[in-house]
């Protein structure tokens, strides 16, 4: 079974990083899916691949992470999309209102997210069936 | 000046920066290999000067570990590689990555080398170019390994339309001098 759990904003958005990606990587690391309100800053990001690295055992091999943006700028067969002024004024006020919890981050433990597929159409989050012991 | 070399494992970092450092200094960099993860320490050559259309560019060159979110020594052993060696070598991986990362502060100009036969959409490749913006480092995607017939240039300029994207094949030197007058561009 795999099991989800969801951090909302409003509990991730006051802690400092350190605090909040120690949140994220217990919970990979207790082979659940984190699914994160909002989005991580770059360098969060950064951070949480060589806090990721520093736990990587025999047994926690890694993560697997992506975000989706609702709002990011589509693209279809190379051209890009051109946006009408009232839309990107519009885009602005939510940016500046929204800040980063726009979107959802998903992180999950490479054990059990074999892959994620990602393209500006589509997320496709290939999973791992968790290994189950065998009764005797 | 330095130059970064970064993205993701097997994507041909080593191999470019040993052409350049072949092409205009007769040595190479560290070893490239089929395998992932074969640079595992930061390698720096120094004062590399390289010459185009009359202009003449001197930096260092430093070559970075392949920055990944999962290492599995498992991996490995399909390499033919004995369980202790693959264990070995996943350990130094992971301390390759950190150092890759911690390296970000000390570049002035970044050229992220991308697999053309990969999907370019990889949280890595987001990553890594995320952090370079957000310190206003300069960028210049490199789409290697063009002489693959399953490359795919295209899908790499539409994953990050805002960046310069050049497609070479390092190992058969395809690209190269329009690789050098890109470089000039980016550091003038």
């Amino acid at each position: 079974m795999i099991t989800f759990q969801y951090i909302p904003y409003r509990e991730h958005s006051g802690l400092e990083t350190e605090a909040k990606l120690n949140r994220i990587i217990d919970v990979v690391m207790d082979e659940r899916i984190v699914l994160l309100e909002g989005r991580l800053r770059p360098d969060e990001e950064a951070q949480l691949i060589e806090k990721t690295m520093e736990v990587i055992t025999k047994k926690f091999k890694g993560i697997s992470f992506c975000t989706i943006n609702p709002n990011q700028t589509q693209r279809k067969n190379g051209k890009k999309k051109e946006d009408p002024f009232s839309t990107k004024l519009k885009d602005g006020f939510y940016k500046i209102l929204m800040g980063r919890r726009e979107g959802l981050t998903i992180i999950g433990p490479a054990t059990i997210i074999k892959e994620i597929r990602k393209d500006p159409s589509k997320i496709e989050l290939l999973t791992k069936a968790p290994r189950r012991r065998r009764k005797k | 000046m330095s130059l970064g070399f970064y993205g993701p494992p097997n994507a041909g970092k080593t191999t470019l920066a040993n052409k350049i450092c072949m092409d205009w200094l007769g040595e190479e960099i560290g070893v490239a290999s089929h395998l992932p993860h074969e640079t595992r320490e930061v390698q720096m050559k120094e004062g590399v000067e390289i010459e185009s259309d009359g202009k003449k560019l001197n930096f260092n060159i430093v070559d970075t570990p392949g920055i990944a979110t999962k290492i599995d020594y498992e991996d490995f052993l399909k390499f033919k590689l004995s369980k202790k060696k693959a264990k070995s070598r996943a350990k130094e991986a992971t301390k390759g990555v950190i150092d890759s990362i911690k390296w970000l502060d000390n570049v002035d100009a970044v050229i992220v080398v991308l697999d053309s036969t990969q999907n370019p959409y990889s949280q890595v490749n987001i990553t890594i170019i995320g952090n370079l913006a957000a310190r206003n480092i300069p960028v210049l995607i490199v789409a290697n390994k063009v002489d693959l017939k399953k490359s795919k240039i295209k899908k790499i300029e539409n994953a990050f339309p805002q960046y310069p994207i050049i497609g070479i094949s390092a190992k058969k030197g395809k690209g190269i001098d329009e690789f050098y007058k890109e470089l000039f561009k980016l550091v003038k």
